[in-house]
């Protein structure tokens, strides 16, 4: 055997080789092992590999692709789901309304959303943050995310959830390097799960903080998935990839109401089409002084929030309070 | 062609040839690149909350050394621009470590990216939907694989050449090296531009990031090739001019001097103002509301490029010893400040005002330093095919000694 050098290449040399390039293979195999225990549906089977962007798709593939989804939500929750993609409604244009001066920071909205919209419950997803506000200000960094009081509403202050906003100027979709995330025709802005790369540019780009990665693998109990979902939407996600709210988009365009709005116990939470003039949200638009979150950010949300032409309730409440035992 | 095939194998075969500090030095960085390996699986599998990311730093380490690396590589450049348009042709044969500092470094920056994504099965994505022009990250994806072809026809053209005895044809590499030029440029300024062009974090929302981007990038490279070139000098017995080392000394004195002051603009404007915008700096320099992680990072930054300016404007800075102490520094702290001081202060406060600090993991860590690791070797491994063609010890006639001749010679 002749070697580069040109000399025979002796026993040791060679056994010496030998060896360095078994140690070799020996560390590289060890590095790779905890591939072993990867689940076998994190890696894509070669129809999910190959599936297209959700605007490429034909109606057929598109119709493959809900049915591969419902087999697997079957497989790994025992759950039959109803997996549909829902389009945007013609003439609608979906506007979001929450008044400051009723909510009362109960953060029912929250977990509404969370088993309307089969968040991971493990680690803990939430599209809805709920800012305790002092009063005398409007800016969302004066605010406690984790207020935590034995009963709501605190009298000195107010309450201010915030979700994502839909906005018409969206700089999450701009930001996107593979179009997974676009604005629809209602407003809505969607996220196709099977497409998102997880380099979460969008989740910098929010000034909402409205995004969520999944940083592991959900974890939603099989009791507790709801099987309505949209493949645009609620549909289980998988670990790696961006999730948002979506304005129910499974409900809403079928007429129903967000999941949010539904089980708000003092009504602050309006949403409708802002294209009718004679909805709830356009009269509103019209009549209320309503304000939008970080106006200079130039994003033009969807999202209002308003104030009743009176003093927070919780004070006026004080204050009758007060009056009434002076009478006494 | 065939002769190609020789090359690339003979080129391979002298990767393993060398003295035993040689053996050493790529064993440690093939352990600590293994290791990394084996963390980035761990992270596969169990995604990345094995990182110390958050919804709230959505980003870390890998993005703050995806941003430093960026640097390093366009600095290539300013090897390039004495030569060729300065036409100091002396420092011919340095272009060519310069540009593979280069490749490896935007190789490094592949890896840096590939382990941040959620779904890095999912890469081919980019090439069936690039949202171009929109989105700045497919402009990076644009310009990051350009820049490392243009470096590998133009080092891999030369040291062919050399290797085949023959003149290099100037019509073959010239146009590319001119290109590469704005290129480096380029590569850099778009990288700014991933976040200067966000609103929502306005600690990033400054025009002046891309320029101090350059400026740092063109002290810390030209730095690493200060060192790395008299380690090659010292292994090898490579003659490097001693005029390559003045005038890499020369541009990385002048660099570091704009950087620090596009830095001194940059806290003037925050802390003059003092707008609600500060937070986010005030977090960086004093803490903010408790929290104070990244305090000592910053301030460490702040001594070593000082320390390093002063060395490099005092008169010892011709000195060996003198020059590499504030490279060292300076590397160190250009480091610091463009991934711990430019990366993850912009998500602290969130933009909802929430101060959640971020604490790499160890796991994360590995990941880093085995990708740091991987680079090194693959730097080492250019280096130790270019020399001995270089310096004619391993060409196309040279088909027995020349191995040997360079191992004896690499004492």
């Amino acid at each position: 055997m002749v070697g580069e050098l040109g000399t025979k290449v002796d026993r040791r040399n060679f056994l010496r080789e030998g060896m360095a390039v078994t140690g070799g293979l020996v560390a590289v195999s060890a590095a790779l092992s905890p591939l072993a225990k990867l689940d076998p549906e994190d890696l894509p089977t070669a129809e999910q590999f190959l599936q297209k962007h959700y605007k490429e798709m034909s109606p057929e593939e598109l119709q493959a692709a809900l049915s591969r989804i419902a087999k697997e939500v079957e497989q790994r929750y025992d759950v039959k789901p109803n997996v549909q993609d829902y389009k945007p409604l013609e003439g609608v244009e979906f506007v979001y309304a929450l008044n400051l001066s009723r909510c009362i920071g109960c953060r029912k909205c929250v977990h509404a959303c969370v088993a309307e919209n089969n968040q991971s419950r493990e680690p803990e997803i939430q599209y809805i943050r709920v800012l305790e506000m002092p009063r005398g200000t409007l800016d969302p960094e004066q605010g406690d995310h984790h207020y935590d009081r034995p009963k709501v509403p605190d009298a000195d202050h107010f309450y201010m959830p915030v979700q994502c906003h839909q906005c018409s100027n969206p700089p999450c979709v701009k930001v996107c390097p593979v179009e997974a995330t676009w604005q629809e025709k209602d407003g809505i802005v969607v996220i196709d799960y099977d497409w998102c790369i997880g380099c979460r540019y969008c989740e910098a780009a929010c000034p909402y903080w409205a995004r969520r990665f999944n940083f592991a693998d959900p974890e939603i109990p099989a009791d507790k998935l709801n099987p309505d979902m949209a493949y645009l939407s609620n549909r289980p996600r998988p670990k790696g990839v961006v999730e948002k709210c979506h304005f129910c988009l499974q409900r809403t365009r079928q007429g129903k109401m967000p999941a949010c709005l539904e089980v708000c116990p003092t009504g602050s939470r309006k949403f409708g089409n802002v294209l009718d003039p004679e909805s709830e949200v356009s009269q509103i638009l019209k009549t209320k002084r309503i304000f939008v979150l970080k106006e200079e950010a130039g994003t033009l949300p969807r999202f209002f929030y308003y104030f009743d032409e009176r003093y927070p309730r919780s004070e006026q409440e004080r204050d009758e309070a007060k009056h009434g035992e002076a009478e006494a | 062609m065939k002769e190609y095939v020789r090359f690339v194998y003979r080129c391979f075969r002298i990767s393993f040839v060398g003295n035993w500090q040689y053996h050493l030095w790529m064993l440690i960085l093939t352990v600590i690149s293994i290791l990394g390996l084996n963390a980035w699986c761990k992270q596969f599998v169990a995604g990345l909350a094995t990182t110390g990311m958050t919804d709230q730093v959505s980003w870390g380490l890998y993005i703050a050394n995806f941003t430093f690396l960026v640097g390093m590589a366009a600095a290539a450049v300013m090897l390039v621009i004495p030569v060729y348009i300065y036409r100091n042709r002396e420092l011919h044969d340095l272009v060519i470590f310069g540009e593979q500092l280069a490749i490896a470094c935007i190789i490094m920056c592949l890896l840096f990216v590939t382990a941040d994504l959620g779904q890095p099965l999912r890469f081919h994505h980019l090439l069936l939907r690039l949202n171009f022009p929109i989105s700045m990250l497919s402009w990076d994806v644009i310009v990051l694989n350009v820049y490392l072809l243009l470096n590998m026809h133009i080092c891999g053209y030369l040291i062919y050449c050399a290797y085949r005895k023959r003149s290099p044809s100037r019509w073959v590499y010239i146009p590319f090296v001119f290109i590469a030029i704005v290129w480096a440029i380029s590569i850099h300024t778009v990288t700014a531009f991933l976040y200067v062009g966000l609103g929502a974090r306005p600690f990033w929302n400054s025009a002046i990031i891309a320029p101090r981007f350059l400026a740092s990038a063109f002290a810390a490279g030209p730095a690493f090739v200060i060192i790395t070139l008299q380690v090659i000098a010292r292994a090898t017995g490579y003659h490097v001019p001693e005029k390559g080392l003045s005038l890499l000394r020369g541009i990385v004195t002048v660099a570091l001097l704009i950087d620090m002051f596009l830095m001194g603009c940059e806290v003037f404007t925050e802390f003059y103002t003092d707008s609600a915008h500060v937070v986010s700096t005030d977090y960086l320099f004093f803490g903010y509301h408790g929290a104070h992680a990244l305090v000592p990072w910053i301030w460490s930054a702040i001594v070593m490029n000082s320390t390093a300016l002063l060395l490099l404007l005092s008169p010892f800075a011709p000195r060996a010893n003198v020059m590499n102490v504030a490279c060292v520094l300076l590397i160190l702290g250009i480091w610091i400040e463009k991934g711990m001081g430019l990366i993850i202060p912009a998500f602290i406060p969130s933009p909802l005002g929430e101060v959640v600090e971020y604490r790499p993991t160890l796991n994360e860590t590995l990941v880093c330093l085995g990708i740091w690791a991987f680079g090194l070797l693959l730097y080492t491994i250019f280096v130790r095919i270019t020399v001995p063609v270089l310096v004619g010890q391993l060409t196309i006639d040279t088909p027995t000694a020349g191995d040997t001749l360079v191992s004896s010679q690499r004492r």
